[in-house]
C-alpha cells in the first residue's frame, strides 16, 4: 500500500505541480495516474521513489515515510520503467536486465540467470540477451525495460508513460503483456499515462488529475465511465462512455439459445462445429445472387457461397461489449456464442442482449478480471451525480424498452428482424 | 637544390641512430601532453558538466591559451624549465590538448540521453557509481574522438620545439632548410605523418575494443 497524505510539490518559482494530493494505491493492484500534461502525474510518481522530493505532506510505503529511507536503497526496492525504456546503451541486454541485482551485490552468475528468466517471462527470445539495446526494436526495448524493473522482484513497480513512444499495435501487445504479467505477479503498480483508454484498460483504479496537480476523481474504470464526478472528468473520458463501460460487464449473464437457427436465418458450421456464418432460410438460390465472401472469425477459411458474415464471442471470457459487437456484425442481428475453442455454443438474440444491457445499466459493474478496488468517494457522491449517470445508462441501452418488454424466451421477437 | 637528389638513402642509413633518438623524443613529447591533458581534462570536464557556470569560463580560458603562439610560451617557460628541455615543450602542448579535451569530456557527458541518466537514478545508482558505471562509459566515444584530435595535433606541434632546440623530428626540418638539403625534411615529414597515422589508428582500435556498442551503432 502506498499512501499519499496531503502531498504538495511547489517549485522555487512558485509553480505548484502537485496540490495537496491524498490517495491510496492498494497493494497488488494497478493504479493509473492519468491526466493532461501539466497535471503533475509524473511528478507524483517520482515523489514515491524520491526522484523528486515533496514540498509538504507525506508518502507512506507500507506505513513507512519514504523520506526515512536512503534514496538508493528505496529505489532498488522499487521497479521503475521509463518512457523510451532508458536502457544503458553500453551494456548488453542481459546486463541491462541484471542492473539492480548487480547493485544489490548478487554474484554475476546468479544475476544473469535471473535476467535470462525475466527475458523469457516478458516474452523475449533469450537469443537477444547478448545484443546491445540499439539492436532491438522499440517494443523489444520496452519489454527489456519491464524485465529490468522486475529483476530484483520488487513489490512495487512505477511505470512512467512506458508505452507512449511505440506504435499503437506494439502498444496494445505491451499492454496485454503487462496485464498477463500482473495476473501472475500481483505487483503494486503505479502507472502514469495521458491516454485515458490505456488508463481504463490497465487500471484497477484510475486517478484522474487535473492541471495544477489536483485530484479530480479516483475510481475503478467502470465507475469512472458511468459516473464521472464533474465536467472535467467527463470531458477527459471522451465519447461513448456507455458503450465503453460495457467492457467491464461480463457477458456470462446473457441468455444463450442452443439451437443453431433463428427465424429466417441458420448458422452454418464447419466439420469441427465452428461457425462459418449465417445463411438465410430462402438461400435455395445456389448461384447468381451476389453474396459476400467472408472468412471465419479468424479469417483462416473462406466461407462457402451464400453464407453471410457473423460475429462471435465467448461468454466465459468476453464482455457484454463484445457480445453486442458480435450481434451488430451479423445480418441476422444475433450474436453467436462460442466456447474457448471457437466451437458453436448457441445464439444470443437481440432481445436477450437487450435484457442483459438493461441489467448492466442498473447493476454496479464489475471487472471481468475481478478487481476488488473500492471507491469510497463514489458512494457519497452518488446522489449528486445520479442525473448524468442515469441519462448515460439510458443512452447505452437506447431503444431497449420496446422489444425487451416481450418476455418470451428469446425467439419470439425475431419476427421484428425478419 | 638543383642537382641535389630529392632523397639520399645513404644519408638516412648513416644518420639512423640520431633519427631514431629524435623519433623517440618526438613520441614522448607528443604523447605525454595528450595523456596528461586527458588526465586533467577529466576532472575539469566533470566539474564543468556538473556546474554549468564553470563551463564557459573554462573553455574561454583554454581558447585564449590555445591562441598563444607556442614560441612565445616557450620563451616565457625557458627561464623556469630550461632551454631545450622536454618539459618546456610538454607544458604548452598539454594546454593545447586541454583546449580540445575539456569540451570533449563535457560533450561526452552530455551525450548521455536524459532517459538513461534518469533510469540510472531510478534503479538506485548513487552519484559516484552512476558516473563511473553509466555516464563515463557512455561518454567514451566522444572523449576518444577528442583524444584523437589532441594526439594528432600534438604530434605535429612537437616540431615547433625545434626552435628552442627540442623539437624531436622537427630538428630535421631546420637542419634540411639550413643546409638546403631536402633529405632530412622529407624523412621528418614522412616520420611525423606515419607517427600520426599510427597513433590515430591505435586510438580507433582502442575505441572499437572499448565501445563495441558504439561500433555496432555506426554500422547499423
Amino acid at each position: 500500500m502506498i499512501t499519499f497524505e496531503g502531498v504538495t510539490k511547489r517549485y522555487g518559482d512558485g509553480t505548484v505541480a502537485v496540490d495537496n494530493l491524498s490517495l491510496r494505491v492498494p497493494t497488488g493492484a494497478v493504479t493509473v495516474f492519468v491526466g493532461p500534461s501539466g497535471c503533475g502525474k509524473t511528478t507524483s510518481l517520482r515523489m514515491i521513489n524520491r526522484m523528486i522530493e515533496a514540498s509538504s505532506g507525506r508518502i507512506l510505503l507500507d506505513g513507512r515515510d519514504v523520506r526515512e529511507i536512503d534514496p538508493p536503497t528505496l529505489r532498488r526496492g522499487i521497479g521503475y520503467v521509463i518512457q523510451q525504456a532508458g536502457l544503458f546503451p553500453h551494456r548488453k541486454i542481459v546486463d541491462n536486465v541484471a542492473t539492480v541485482p548487480y547493485l544489490l551485490g548478487w554474484d554475476k552468475k546468479k544475476a544473469r540467470a535471473r535476467a535470462m528468466e525475466l527475458l523469457e517471462r516478458v516474452g523475449l527470445d533469450t537469443k537477444l540477451a547478448g545484443r546491445y539495446p540499439f539492436q532491438l526494436s522499440g517494443g523489444q526495448q520496452q519489454r527489456v525495460g519491464v524485465a529490468r524493473a522486475l529483476a530484483a522482484d520488487p513489490p512495487v513497480l512505477l511505470m512512467d508513460e512506458p508505452f507512449s513512444a511505440v506504435d499503437p499495435v506494439v502498444r496494445t501487445s505491451l499492454q496485454d503483456e503487462l496485464l498477463r504479467l500482473q495476473a501472475e505477479l500481483h505487483k503494486t503498480i503505479v502507472f502514469v499515462t495521458h491516454d485515458i483508454d490505456e488508463a481504463i484498460k490497465l487500471g484497477d483504479t484510475v486517478a484522474v488529475l487535473r492541471v495544477g496537480g489536483r485530484l479530480a476523481q479516483i475510481a475503478d474504470p467502470a465507475t469512472l465511465l458511468s459516473r464521472p464526478e464533474d465536467d472535467f472528468v467527463e470531458g477527459f473520458l471522451g465519447r461513448d462512455r456507455g458503450i465503453r463501460r460495457l467492457s467491464f460487464v461480463p457477458a456470462s449473464g446473457v441468455a444463450v439459445r442452443s439451437e443453431p437457427h433463428v427465424p429466417g436465418w441458420n448458422v452454418v458450421l464447419d466439420g469441427d462445429g465452428r461457425p462459418l456464418g449465417w445463411r438465410p432460410d430462402d438461400a435455395a438460390t445456389p448461384s447468381g445472387a451476389p453474396v459476400n465472401r467472408t472468412g471465419s472469425r479468424d479469417g483462416s477459411a473462406p466461407a462457402p457461397d451464400g453464407v453471410l458474415p457473423f460475429g462471435a464471442f465467448d461468454p466465459a471470457k468476453d464482455s457484454l461489449r463484445a457480445a453486442l459487437d458480435a450481434a451488430l456484425l451479423a445480418p441476422s442481428g444475433c450474436a453467436i456464442a462460442v466456447d474457448g475453442a471457437g466451437r458453436f455454443q448457441g445464439i444470443v438474440t437481440r432481445e436477450a442482449l437487450d435484457r442483459a444491457l438493461l441489467q448492466a445499466g442498473g447493476a454496479e459493474p464489475a471487472r471481468p478480471a475481478g478487481s476488488g478496488s473500492s471507491t469510497p468517494r463514489e458512494v457519497g457522491d452518488e446522489a449528486g451525480n445520479s442525473g448524468s449517470g442515469v441519462s448515460d445508462r439510458s443512452s447505452a441501452t437506447g431503444g431497449s424498452d420496446g422489444p425487451s418488454s416481450s418476455r418470451g424466451p428469446g425467439g419470439d421477437g425475431a419476427a421484428a428482424h425478419g | 637544390m638543383g642537382e641535389e637528389p630529392l632523397i639520399r638513402w645513404a644519408w638516412i642509413g648513416r644518420n639512423w641512430p640520431q633519427i631514431e633518438g629524435m623519433l623517440v623524443d618526438h613520441v614522448v613529447m607528443a604523447l605525454v601532453p595528450a595523456l596528461l591533458g586527458l588526465l586533467v581534462a577529466l576532472p575539469l570536464g566533470l566539474a564543468s558538466a556538473r556546474w554549468r557556470v564553470l563551463y564557459q569560463p573554462t573553455v574561454s580560458l583554454m581558447n585564449v591559451v590555445y591562441s598563444l603562439p607556442s614560441l612565445a610560451v616557450f620563451i616565457v617557460l625557458i627561464p623556469l624549465t630550461g632551454l631545450a628541455e622536454r618539459t618546456t615543450v610538454i607544458i604548452p602542448l598539454t594546454f593545447y590538448s586541454l583546449a580540445v579535451l575539456i569540451p570533449a569530456v563535457v560533450d561526452g557527458l552530455e551525450s548521455v540521453p536524459d532517459h538513461v541518466r534518469q533510469s540510472a537514478v531510478a534503479m538506485g545508482f548513487g552519484p559516484m557509481r552512476r558516473l563511473l558505471q553509466v555516464e563515463l562509459p557512455i561518454a567514451v566515444p566522444v572523449v576518444l574522438a577528442g583524444l584523437r584530435v589532441a594526439t594528432v595535433s600534438s604530434i605535429s606541434l612537437v616540431s615547433v620545439g625545434a626552435l628552442i632546440g627540442r623539437g624531436g623530428l622537427g630538428y630535421l626540418f631546420i637542419d634540411g632548410w639550413q643546409r638546403q638539403f631536402p633529405t632530412p625534411i622529407i624523412v621528418g615529414i614522412v616520420l611525423v605523418v606515419v607517427l600520426a597515422v599510427l597513433a590515430d589508428g591505435l586510438l580507433v582500435l582502442a575505441q572499437r575494443l572499448l565501445t563495441p556498442w558504439a561500433r555496432a551503432r555506426r554500422t547499423a
